[in-house]
């Protein structure tokens, strides 16, 4: 086993594949702004369908209440996933923009990393260091955080006027 | 007809001639396979595969199905084109401009010789997807009146059928959900059996007096699975339908003998038979290329252009407007004397043993076959899927240990989901590849499930 492979396949990312957070849709209510997203990978046919419901948080911000989500693909885009629901359960909506900038930085540093502060709020996701020297597997780390992407703006919540630009394919 | 050259073919290869001659190999008898001294001195034909990766490991390539590696031939035969004959071929009237037609048009004849074609008979296209796309769309340009009564059998009306496999590429399945849409005919489809095989037998309910064309691959680039075409193409007969063959996969694995197939049109590319990238052809039968009106138009397509009409070249040229990819013709033409000179029937035959080897990974714990587990009329092309495991970190271990494997649905998703997985890995040989490189990946891909911590 290589050295670059033991980075790829942390044993923290091969727990979340193995036991993934977040996994299984749970309903909507339509009550509260929700919505939903349907990514696909084209290339390797993962997909992944993503819900998050919002709610207030004490000072009016809009927060994320509950991801739920189901999908297939590989451990690296299941893990991913796992990770992204552990991190985003709970935050804001500019939290979660500022963490998931934060994990696209980090798909891009090309095995480097990204400096340390940033790293403190990606937790358990600085494991996905190591998948940034596989180009042809930053899409399958992406892939969840496309749709968390999408379901901002499906529901509307984004209020600073950010555009997405999903990493995947994405089917309304 | 050209397997006659086997016995007399492996002098003829280029720089290892002296090395196969030396070699104490009785000549090959019919249906025999490559001994290990030709099998080396092919190896030694292809520079690439000496090469190692991943931190020294050696290369063991085994993705010849998405696209073969290139022996010294090719490579020269493309250089040897730009070095001495570059020049626009079928126009000027000096020394270099023959030559250079001479090259581009021995190469058609290599290709066609190479499959049992005429050499009127080969269209240069880009790949074999442009070839497919290449028939539909003159379908759309006969239903829509051009090339006249003439081009009534291209003709697609409401009501119409197409008719195609689940087993099919995306090309050869997108271009004619296309032309569908574009004509209001109805695309219709054979089902694939558990074993990975096109149940043809439903030809005789599915294609019907309403079916115009009926297209189907000669050898899937999942299962590997080769398709019996001769009951597929009496059918089409039968019932007045265009037959369009998928060659892409047999063509560099089998001998094809396209005028005794009796398919209507078939397509194949270069970069899968050892060739360049960039060019492919399109085999069309002779009268139906004549009554065939053109796509693309433009320059060196015509025969008299006026402000207001133009009147078009004869087949082959008809098809093919605009300067061509030359060079690249010239080096597949050079991929087809090569795979000629080995003989396709020793070639088939080394295949048809890696295949055998190949099905052995069928054996491992959570190693699920997806197509045929017997050699009988199958490739060296082995899809397969690991219980627990996607695909992608299947590869990704193989890569880590040199192995290069195709992961993915391989652009044939319908295929997939018939089996119920979204991706498979997929193993698949050529003409260079070892037994002893089969061994290294059946025991690395024996590694796998402990790594993802299952047993």
């Amino acid at each position: 086993m290589s050295s670059s492979m033991e980075a790829l396949y942390q044993q923290v990312i091969l727990d979340h594949a193995k036991d993934p957070q977040g996994r299984g849709l749970v309903d909507l209510d339509p009550a509260r702004p929700g919505s939903e997203s349907h990514q696909v990978n084209p290339t390797c046919g993962d997909e992944v369908t993503m819900r998050v419901q919002f709610a207030e948080g004490a000072g009016g911000e809009t927060v994320v209440e509950r991801i739920s989500w189901e999908g297939q693909g590989c451990s690296i885009s299941q893990a991913s996933l796992s990770v992204l629901n552990d991190l985003v359960t709970g935050k804001d909506v500019a939290t979660s923009e500022h963490i998931a900038a934060a994990f696209r930085e980090l798909m891009g540093s090309r095995g480097k990393g990204i400096d340390d502060a940033l790293e403190d709020e990606l937790g358990d996701a600085t494991a996905f260091t190591g998948v940034s020297q596989f180009p042809a597997r930053i899409k399958c780390a992406l892939l969840g955080w496309a749709a968390l992407r999408d379901t901002f703006a499906r529901s509307g919540v984004l209020t600073d006027g950010a555009t997405t630009t999903p990493a995947a394919h994405h089917h309304a | 007809m050209k397997m006659s050259a086997i016995d007399q073919s492996v002098s003829v290869l280029a720089g290892t001639a002296d090395e196969v001659r030396s070699g104490t190999d009785a000549p090959r008898k019919h249906g025999a396979s490559l001994s290990a001294t030709e099998l080396a001195a092919v190896r030694a034909d292809f520079p690439l595969l000496a090469r190692t990766v991943r931190g020294g490991k050696p290369l063991v390539y085994l993705d010849s199905g998405a696209t073969s590696q290139k022996p010294d031939p090719v490579l020269d035969a493309e250089q040897d084109f730009y070095l001495q004959r570059n020049a626009a071929v079928h126009r000027g009237a000096h020394q270099l401009a023959e030559e250079a037609t001479e090259a581009f048009e021995g190469a058609r004849l290599a290709v066609a010789q190479f499959v049992g074609a005429d050499p009127d008979e080969i269209v240069w296209t880009s790949n074999a997807t442009a070839g497919i796309n290449l028939v539909a769309y003159a379908m759309s340009n006969a239903t829509a009146g051009r090339g006249g009564a003439a081009a009534e059998r291209f003709v697609l009306r409401p009501g119409d059928e197409i008719v195609v496999t689940e087993a099919e590429h995306h090309a050869n399945l997108v271009p004619w959900q296309e032309l569908a849409a574009r004509t209001g005919a109805v695309l219709r489809w054979l089902e694939v059996a558990d074993d990975g095989r096109i149940r043809t037998e439903q030809a005789a309910t599915v294609v019907t007096d309403r079916t115009k064309v009926l297209a189907f691959t000669h050898a899937s680039n999942v299962t590997g699975a080769v398709t019996d075409v001769a009951p597929l193409v009496a059918r089409a007969r039968a019932v007045g339908a265009l037959s369009v063959l998928d060659a892409c996969q047999s063509v560099p694995h089998m001998p094809v003998d396209l005028h005794a197939l009796g398919v209507d049109f078939a397509v194949f590319s270069g970069h899968k038979m050892l060739g360049p990238t960039g060019v492919g052809a399109l085999y069309g039968r002779r009268e139906l290329l004549e009554a065939m009106p053109p796509v693309t138009t433009g320059g060196s397509m015509v025969e008299v252009v006026t402000m207001t009409e133009t009147t078009y070249a004869p087949p082959p040229q008809r098809f093919e407007a605009g300067t061509q990819m030359v060079a690249q013709a010239v080096g597949m033409g050079a991929a087809a004397r090569y795979l000629t000179e080995l003989g396709m029937d020793a070639v088939a035959a080394h295949e048809r043993e890696l295949a055998a080897q190949l099905l052995t990974i069928g054996d491992l714990p959570g190693v699920r076959i997806i197509g045929p587990l017997d050699t009988a009329d199958r490739l060296a092309v082995v899809s397969f899927v690991v219980d627990g495991v996607h695909s992608h970190d299947v590869g990704q271990m193989l890569d880590d240990a040199g192995i290069a494997v195709r992961v993915g649905h391989h652009c044939a998703q319908p295929l997939h989901r018939r089996f119920g997985v979204a991706a498979s890995a997929r193993a698949s040989a050529s003409v260079y590849t070892t037994a002893e490189e089969i061994d290294t990946f059946r025991e690395s891909l024996g590694t796998v499930r402990a790594f993802f911590g299952l047993t």
